[in-house]
């Protein structure tokens, strides 16, 4: 630092320099901030006229000023100056992490701790707490989904709320048209997504990345309007129900509906709402960890170094044999499959779906799974799916201002960590006798 | 009636050119920006929409018309074929206005700005205060008020695509090619709620000031141009046209050229090339203002939902008249207007937007740059 070692006048003067350009910066936010916020927020229509409101944006104008102050300020002060330096070197950080294998053999007992602790939790929650972890674990399989078409394969997919849907109505149009229940339509469902998958990719999937991108988009529209608009088959925007799952034939039901035989009754134990909800997160879970492993275990073989590589240079990987249309497409279908399960979980869970639930939001909160957690992490991609699930629920108290501090939370934490929360692993190879 | 709505009323009947009885609002313009299939319960005079647009399709008549006489086949063809040209052109336009913001941000910086459909939004909220203020300090002369308008709320719009790109984007420029795309989907429902937040859920409205309408032909068979709708067309050219001049003639247009070709190349040359970027988006948020001002003043009413559906059709358009170039976007959004309202007018209006999209879809299957853009050449 130049400053600590001038002499206390020249301090002084820098110091002056440097609460002039505080000021004047605060000043530009706060003109700024009025001049963006002052109508929209301070004036507000009330039929052909407005109200006037201007204390508030007067206000977030004030704060906005005094916090850009501050700021400015504390950036100059050494302390900051060395804040600001780390926040940088962090956002400048390589892509992946090398874990050697002594520590991911230290890792397996924590993989078995969380397994333990998913499987007790809903035992243990309330009917509230376990719909959230329902939830949170149907984003996570289709952040693992995604994670497979965007973080390893590096295919954009806007669309992927097209094979959530699929898989969702998969379940709800067969019970109703194909009478299938739950276990004979969720094989089903998937195939069917992953034929949705490989009609849409295979066109598509020549194309450069953002036009896929944006063509994903579309598609996922055209699935949404078309569920929407076709009345007389899927019910259009009041929507259908969905079948409950069972085991083995025994309902979840207090009595039976299907022919079967109640759950409770079978067991001779009282009537519980709950077990419906807690078979379903169990069978999610089991799901989920199943689709880890497969995850884990396809990055190490042929097609997922295939799906990396093209990802990192395509060119390189056309000139060495690959086939691009195919390994994408593998990627692209495996992703449909995973969302076209989650979609079948989802659908049985709510027992009715319309397609409101399948709107680009979906998409976007997805792909932000995918993104916060760190492109291509498995774990991150976890964390970033259960923590974007609850985080809402923890916030229900600023109900209005949820989806706001959401979008905002997105704009910081790219900001933040462009790359993510965490940074993907691989694993490091030991050959015993050749390294020392 | 309140004294602003009387004031307005009498303004608008003064106003009048054409025929005072046929409002803007009753035409049954497909010219609709609201989010989904199931917001048009407040669509006014339903009766009259549903002859053009709804369950009888023009073959349907066309077929039961000409069963009965066969001679007047081809006028009937003739006037609707005009009317939904010319509700495709004005919805073309307006695309082609928004598209430009979409195309631009992409050809400099490469990313898709998801935000500029709601910086849009923004721009129809803007309209509407400013008219609403303007009006309640007196102003009577409409021109003047319509002007005021448009430069305060291309001002303001302007100050939001800066802003935004100077929160959002501009971190975020050395970042992997994702973290802008998730930026700008943070902002985007930033600026949704934001404004719903502020402004409230319900959907707002302005009065209809301009109500004259163009009629030609006679009896039940003609085509009707409003005002409003012949000032997008002329105002959307010109604003494309004073675009282009910029793009192609002076040195401002020559920098955002050379950034766009070679960022790296046009900074050693002494390009600031963070101020072109910026001005990229001024100018892609101001485009976007003139079409809040056009679309507010023709359909009437909005919400803070437009911005999405309308966000995603103009980057379609973007996307169809190829990336990343100018008169590809106005191009594009032209001929997404008019297949759109065609489609709308002859097939069915339920679908009008699994076909946009499908004919994104088709274009980019068989010509992957779209229809004016250059064909990418990978180095390597």
């Amino acid at each position: 630092m130049p400053s600590t070692a001038a002499s206390p006048a020249a301090s002084e003067v820098r110091w002056n320099l440097v609460f002039r350009q505080a000021v004047l910066e605060a000043a530009a936010a706060f003109a700024l901030a009025l001049l963006l916020l002052g109508p929209i927020v301070g004036l507000v229509l009330d039929g052909y006229q407005v109200k006037n409101e201007l204390q508030r944006p007067l206000l977030i104008a004030a704060i906005i000023a005094v916090g850009r102050f501050l700021v400015t300020l504390a950036t100059h002060t050494p302390a900051g100056q060395a804040a600001l330096d780390r926040f940088n070197a962090r956002r400048r950080q390589p892509g992946v992490l090398v874990v050697s294998a002594a520590e991911s053999g230290r890792q397996r007992w924590w993989l078995l701790a969380i397994i333990i602790l998913g499987l007790t939790l809903p035992f243990l929650a309330s009917k509230y707490w376990l719909t959230v972890l329902i939830q949170a674990m149907i984003y996570v399989l289709l952040g693992l989904g995604l994670n497979i078409v965007v973080g390893l394969a590096g295919l954009l997919d806007l669309g992927y709320v097209a094979f959530y849907a699929v898989g969702a109505y998969g379940l709800a149009l067969g019970a109703q048209y194909l009478d299938l229940g739950f276990w004979s339509a969720l094989p089903l469902a998937a195939m069917l997504a992953a034929l949705f998958g490989g009609v849409l990719g295979f066109p598509v999937l020549r194309m450069h990345g953002d036009y896929l991108a944006i063509v994903t988009l579309g598609f996922g529209e055209i699935i949404r309007l078309v569920l929407n608009n076709w009345l007389e088959f899927t019910g259009g925007p009041n929507g259908v129900s969905a079948p409950a799952p069972q085991l083995f034939g025994l309902e979840f039901t207090r009595t039976a509906r299907d022919g079967g035989v109640p759950f409770h009754e079978y067991f001779q134990i009282s009537y519980d709402p709950l077990h419906r909800f807690v078979f379903i997160y169990l069978v999610l879970f089991l799901i989920v960890c199943l689709m880890v492993v497969v995850v884990t275990r396809l990055r190490d073989m042929p097609v997922g170094r295939a799906w990396e590589a093209l990802r990192e240079d395509e060119i390189a990987c056309r000139a060495l044999g690959i086939n691009h249309v195919l390994v994408k497409l593998s990627a692209f279908m495996m992703g449909a499959t995973v969302g076209g399960i989650a979609g079948v979980f989802f659908a049985t869970y709510q027992g009715f779906i319309n397609p409101m639930s399948f709107n680009f939001f979906e998409s976007a909160l997805i792909v932000a799974i995918v993104v916060l957690g760190g492109l291509g992490s498995t774990t991150g991609v976890i964390v970033a799916a259960v923590v974007l699930t609850i985080l809402p629920e923890l916030l229900r108290a600023f109900a209005d201002y949820r989806v706001f501090a959401f979008g905002a939370l997105m704009v910081l934490m790219m900001i933040w960590r462009p790359r993510g929360l965490m940074r993907p692993r691989r694993r490091a190879f030991e050959v015993k006798g050749l390294c020392p | 009636m309140p004294p602003l709505l009387s004031l307005l009323v009498g303004r608008a009947v003064k106003f009048c050119v054409g025929r005072v009885g046929a409002s803007a609002r009753n035409l049954p313009i497909l010219l609709d920006f609201s989010g989904g299939g199931l917001r048009y319960a407040n669509s006014p005079c339903p009766s009259e929409s549903a002859e053009l647009n709804g369950s009888t399709s023009l073959w349907g008549r066309v077929a039961a018309f000409s069963y009965h006489s066969p001679g007047n086949l081809i006028r009937m063809d003739w006037h609707i074929l005009a009317q939904q040209l010319v509700n495709g052109l004005t919805l073309g336009s307006i695309y082609g206005l928004i598209a430009i913001g979409y195309t631009m941000v992409y050809g400099i910086v490469g990313m898709i700005n998801f935000a500029h459909g709601d910086v849009y939004m923004v721009s129809a909220y803007l309209t509407a205060i400013c008219l609403a203020v303007l009006f309640s300090f007196g102003i009577d002369s409409l021109p003047f008020a319509l002007l005021a308008t448009l430069a305060t709320t291309m001002l303001i719009t302007a100050a939001y695509g800066w802003t935004i790109e100077r929160v959002a984007y501009r971190p975020l420029r050395s970042a992997p090619r994702l973290a802008p795309l998730i930026s700008a989907i943070g902002m985007s429902l930033v600026l949704q709620n934001g404004v719903q937040l502020s402004q409230g859920a319900k959907t707002q409205g302005v009065p209809s000031l301009i109500p004259a309408t163009l009629r030609f032909g006679e009896g039940n068979d003609f085509v009707q141009i409003t005002l409003v709708q012949l000032m997008i067309i002329v105002v959307s050219l010109t604003s494309m046209a004073a675009l282009t001049w910029l793009i192609q003639r002076t040195s401002l247009g020559r920098q955002c050229r050379a950034t766009q070709q070679d960022r790296r190349m046009a900074a050693i040359l002494g390009i600031n090339t963070d101020r072109i970027i910026s001005t990229v988006f001024v100018i892609g948020a101001a485009m976007a203002a003139i079409a809040g001002v056009l679309v507010t003043l023709n359909y009437g009413s909005f919400d803070f939902y437009i911005g999405f559906v309308t966000g995603i059709k103009a980057f379609t358009a973007a996307v169809l008249g190829g990336i990343g170039s100018l008169p590809g976007a106005m191009l594009g959004g032209l001929i997404l207007g008019l297949s759109e309202a065609l489609f709308s007018g002859m097939v069915n209006t339920d679908y009008k937007d699994v076909f946009a999209f499908s004919l994104l879809v088709l274009v980019l299957i068989f010509r992957p740059t779209g229809l004016l853009g250059k064909p990418e050449v990978e180095k390597v």
